[in-house]
């Protein structure tokens, strides 16, 4: 394996991404983590830290840490503990955040994906508990700022990458890849735009076979196409600074993506002094054995391992098996057509092709898919059983595109479609060789160029009967009917 | 029958429920006392204010903040339930809360002018049991800001003075409890104990105080100092009337406290009348060391004495740790604490300076004009040893020693039942005393602190007076979660003592 060099420099990516837990109240509070609603009105008095109050920890933040420690194959701690990390700000009420430190609730681990044909494994150090601060606003208001504090107590799991990526390509390959692990397994859902899913990107520059450079961290990178951007223009800017005789001061930068270029908040020198200790508030956190082995059996099958089973159960390509795992509900949905058809790979094709290009028309995921799963599959079935040509079958599914059952089977409803429309193909040989036979009569001088071997030719002639038959031939047999006249002529 | 105010807790609450006296005669009763000892400077309640110019001298200061409106709402509801046959426990028995207590119909200050208007939306869960019990809350009580300190000279609404001797310290930092406890303003008051702070007023103002084991009361509602050590108890006439008090307080709230413990509510008075022959006491050689006042020793000596007619057995044992838990405590809980008051920015809640150039600004004098020089002073010790480069050193190297005193008490608890001693090694100091010397100050602490650190309920109770006729109390240490086993130690030696009964005309 080869490590790609950029102007003879390695390039070194670590990751720290905060994902924001699915829970319906926060980390320590009872109040409600749902986004949008007006400000200040989701914090209770722990979140406003009140004097007097304490933190209780909500269980089921624990269950989603727990969850991601058995997705990504890591040691979940039977005993982590709460540390408090100390600093003043305005959006964090406590003065300090609870978060972990020394012990996290998951170690270790890993994330698999592919770059293009290249399998490529990123380890995690560790994923780690911690409440999020409320939001600063600076501009809505003159000579002040506001404070948010709805978002204050909101459950982070926090994942840290080893610094293993060697290009900002693989580092958005793996953040694609820990999106997918996350939103599958439904502990974060993702949404990047609402701040759901945060990466910090550690860059850091070498020549190949030295140690490691000076790292800086690229802060709050909330879409993958900035990812790139950022970490992209990051690399020439330390390659710039090296060559340049210039050194790298250890830093925390913003990328902008209105100039595409990152750029330095605060460096290390002045960076605080957190004074993390375990937090008297909150007692160890225990993870029995048999909590993790509760969690385990309610888990969903993983993306990984469904993937290996479509290959060995429905006998299609592992690039088929991977692209339909994308999400659950796409995989789930291939699994239904597959099995209600009987026909796998035709599956597989309709709902790679023909359904993600109308669902991303539409902007649709495939939980939203307005074609039942057992319509397609019925669909598929006219296909298999010659009643349809392929391409007759996507306009039958035009038709069926948000069409209600009423009351009928999917098979019925396929049926009455391609009735209304006419589109039932042509299996009858004797009408085909008719129509076939007009065609050939109508072009000698085609004729002559295909027996001179003229392809181009040939497939014309194939076009107008399928024309005359209004599409409702199948192609292949057309051809397969018109080499054997023109053979015979 | 005696003076109303002179009954104990539980003579009251049975005159209040036989209808002798009506709940509301009691708390205007009570009320009327209490208010000719409010604080000289705190100036939230106009009415208090008023009084205080025309009853100054004679006030030790003991009370914050009335709320009569509400005081007398809850004294007339009682006596609803009385009359409709639906008394609780202690139905219509006055109480008031040490200010450390957050309350929704009383301002709650901490003994801090950075609380100086704050009124709290919630009540703590100590409060909220109590009154659940039936009793009626009276106002809240001065104590040193924040908790920190053992003489009540650290409160911004001013010092409170000993009932026995008002040039003399009530001792911390619930030294408004145990004033108004040892004045009669009220039959009962809630303390916290830290690092001593219920023990060492109670035996400075000669009243009877416990502190449960850790996690017992919930501290949701308790303004925290350092967390790992808070906890709160009650004080009062005597061990009897704490018992009752502790019944009422304590049990578990898991959904708000952590720390809390997950044992069910006990009734403490139950082994209150059970014989103590052949018991052991231990006696700690540690606690008797030089730094001892003679005065005081001869008052425990004496105490240990009764005990032994009363067929104890005391037994020599060893708490080798004693003098290593005030560098440990003074490093703990002031880590502790802070972080705990990094809350308190000007930004939510509070006192805010006015007059700052930018945030950094903003930060600074609020915290530099609404914190006391104690409170300063710990915070700036607990960020130190908090600091990089100093953890290891300071706040590992106390964690390890603290659980070392811990199992020092294990050890000892082999082959002894209680532990007594001295609560303090002399009585209360003169006012102003010792405001420059805080090491003196915080040696003075050297008996209170391995109990708290080590998380094990401990009490005090009067056993005699010492140097200037001031009150000495002794301390009696109990395993993890024997309280009842000390209160009924305690109750025995009551009962077959008078100093807990001695009031302050007795005593003059």
């Amino acid at each position: 394996m080869s490590t790609p060099l950029i102007h003879g420099y390695e390039v070194v990516i670590g990751f720290e991404t905060h994902t924001q837990l699915t829970t319906q109240s926060k980390i320590f509070s009872r109040a409600s983590t749902s986004f949008g609603a007006q400000a200040n009105t989701q914090a209770c008095p722990v979140d406003l830290a009140l004097p007097g109050t304490l933190p209780v920890m909500n269980r089921q933040a624990v269950e989603r840490a727990i969850e991601f420690g058995l997705a990504v194959g890591g040691h979940v701690s039977a005993l982590s503990v709460f540390a408090r990390k100390n600093y003043f700000y305005p959006d964090l009420p406590k003065g300090y955040q609870i978060s972990q430190f020394e012990t996290p609730v998951v170690q270790g681990g890993e994330v698999e994906f592919f770059l293009g044909e290249e399998k490529k494994v990123v380890r995690l150090v560790r994923a780690h508990l911690e409440e999020d601060a409320g939001k600063s606003l600076h501009e809505d208001f003159v000579d002040q700022s506001g404070i948010d504090l709805n978002r204050a107590g909101t459950p982070l799991l926090e994942i840290v990458t080893e610094p293993d990526m060697r290009s900002s390509a693989e580092a958005v390959a793996y953040a694609k890849e820990l999106h997918k692990i996350v939103t599958w397994i439904g502990i974060c859902d993702g949404n990047m735009q609402e701040g759901s899913f945060r990466c910090d990107a550690n860059v850091s520059i070498r020549r190949a076979g030295a140690p490691l450079g000076t790292r800086r961290e690229i802060k709050n990178l909330n879409s993958f196409k900035f990812m790139q951007q950022a970490i992209d223009f990051e690399i020439l800017w330390q390659i710039e600074q090296l060559e340049e005789g210039r050194p790298i001061i250890q830093s925390t930068v913003l990328f902008n993506p209105d100039t595409g270029e990152t750029k330095a908040m605060r460096t290390k020198e002045d960076s605080a002094d957190y004074r993390y200790f375990p937090d008297p508030d909150l007692p160890a956190l225990k993870i029995e054995q048999s909590w993790v082995d509760e969690v385990r059996s309610k888990m969903a099958e993983l993306p990984r391992a469904m993937a290996a089973r479509f290959v060995k159960d429905y006998g299609i390509p592992e690039y088929d098996a991977i692209t339909l795992t994308q999400t659950q509900a796409m995989s789930n949905y291939f699994e239904l057509v597959a099995k209600e058809s009987g026909q796998a790979k035709m599956a597989s094709n309709w709902v790679m092709g023909e359904l993600s290009r109308r669902l991303n028309a539409a902007h649709l995921g495939f939980e939203a898919c307005p074609l039942n799963a057992l319509t397609l599959a019925a669909l598929l079935s006219r296909i298999s059983d010659a009643t349809l040509s392929n391409n007759a079958a996507k306009t039958v599914l035009e038709a069926l595109w948000a069409q209600p059952l009423e009351g009928l089977t999917p098979l019925s409803l396929v049926d009455r479609v391609i009735d209304q429309k006419g589109l039932k193909q042509i299996n009858d040989t004797k009408a085909l060789e008719q129509i076939v036979d007009t065609v050939l009569s109508a072009n000698a001088d085609q004729i002559e160029q295909i027996k001179a071997g003229k392809d181009k030719a040939f497939n014309a002639l194939v076009g107008q009967v399928m024309k005359a038959t209004e599409g409702k031939a199948n192609p292949k047999d057309v051809s397969e009917l018109m080499r054997s006249k023109i053979a015979a002529l | 029958m005696s003076e109303l105010h002179d009954l104990s807790l539980k003579a009251l609450s049975l005159a209040i429920q036989n209808k002798v006296v009506s709940a509301r005669e009691a708390s205007e009763h009570f009320l009327t006392r209490a208010k000719a000892h409010a604080t000289l400077k705190h100036a939230l309640n106009p009415l208090q204010c008023e009084e205080n110019q025309t009853s100054q001298s004679n006030s030790c200061g003991a009370f914050v903040s009335f709320n009569e409106e509400f005081t007398l709402h809850l004294a007339n509801q009682s006596d609803q339930r009385i009359a409709k046959g639906q008394a609780r426990p202690l139905e219509g028995v006055p109480i008031a809360h040490k200010d450390i207590f957050v309350t929704q119909n009383f301002p709650t200050t901490a003994g801090s002018k950075m609380l100086e208007a704050y009124c709290s939306p919630f009540d703590a869960t100590v409060v909220t049991q109590l009154q659940q019990a039936g009793m009626v809350n009276l106002g809240k009580l001065n104590c040193d800001e924040f908790a920190m300190g053992s003489s009540n000279e650290n409160s911004a609404w001013g010092p409170v003075k000993n009932p026995w001797d008002n040039t003399r310290v009530a001792g911390g930092s619930s030294g408004g409890s145990a004033a108004a406890v040892a004045l009669r303003l009220c039959p009962a008051a809630t303390g916290t104990d830290t690092g001593g702070s219920i023990r060492q007023p109670a035996s400075f103002c000669g009243i009877t105080g416990i502190k449960p084991s850790y996690g017992r009361a919930s501290r949701y509602g308790m303004i925290a100092y350092a967390s790992s050590l808070d906890q709160a108890g009650p004080m009062a006439q005597s061990a009897e009337d704490c018992a009752l008090l502790l019944s009422a307080m304590c049990g578990p709230d898991l959904d708000r406290d952590s720390t809390s413990l997950d044992v069910p509510k006990e009734d403490f008075s139950r082994h209150l009348n059970e014989s103590i022959e052949g018991l052991r006491i231990g006696i700690p050689k540690e606690f008797f060391s030089d730094g001892l006042h003679p005065d005081v020793r001869s008052c425990i000596d004496l105490a240990l004495n009764e005990f032994k007619t009363l067929g104890v057995k005391l037994v020599p044992i060893e708490l080798p740790k004693t003098e290593l838990s005030i560098p440990v405590y003074y490093i703990l809980a002031p880590a502790e604490a802070s972080s705990n008051l990094s809350r308190f920015d000007g930004v939510k809640f509070g006192f805010r300076a006015k007059d700052y150039k930018d945030l950094d600004d903003l930060y600074r004098k609020t915290r530099t004009q609404g914190f006391g020089e104690e409170v300063k002073k710990r915070i700036m010790i607990g960020t130190y040893v908090l600091s990089h480069g100093y953890y290891d050193a300071y706040y590992l190297q106390a964690q390890k020693i603290r659980r070392m005193i811990s199992n020092d008490f294990q050890e000892a608890f082999k082959t002894c039942d209680v532990i007594a001693g001295p609560v303090t090694p002399q009585v209360a100091w003169k006012i102003g005393e010792q405001i420059n010397d805080p090491v003196a100050n915080y040696l003075a602490d050297i008996f209170t602190l391995p109990a708290s650190l080590a998380g094990l309920p401990a009490m005090s109770m009067p056993c005699g007076f010492g140097a200037s006729s001031m009150p000495v109390g002794l301390q009696m240490i109990g395993n993890y979660l024997q309280e009842s086993k000390l209160l009924n130690v305690a109750h025995q030696f009551q009962l077959s003592t008078d100093w807990h009964t001695k009031t302050l005309r007795g005593a003059k």
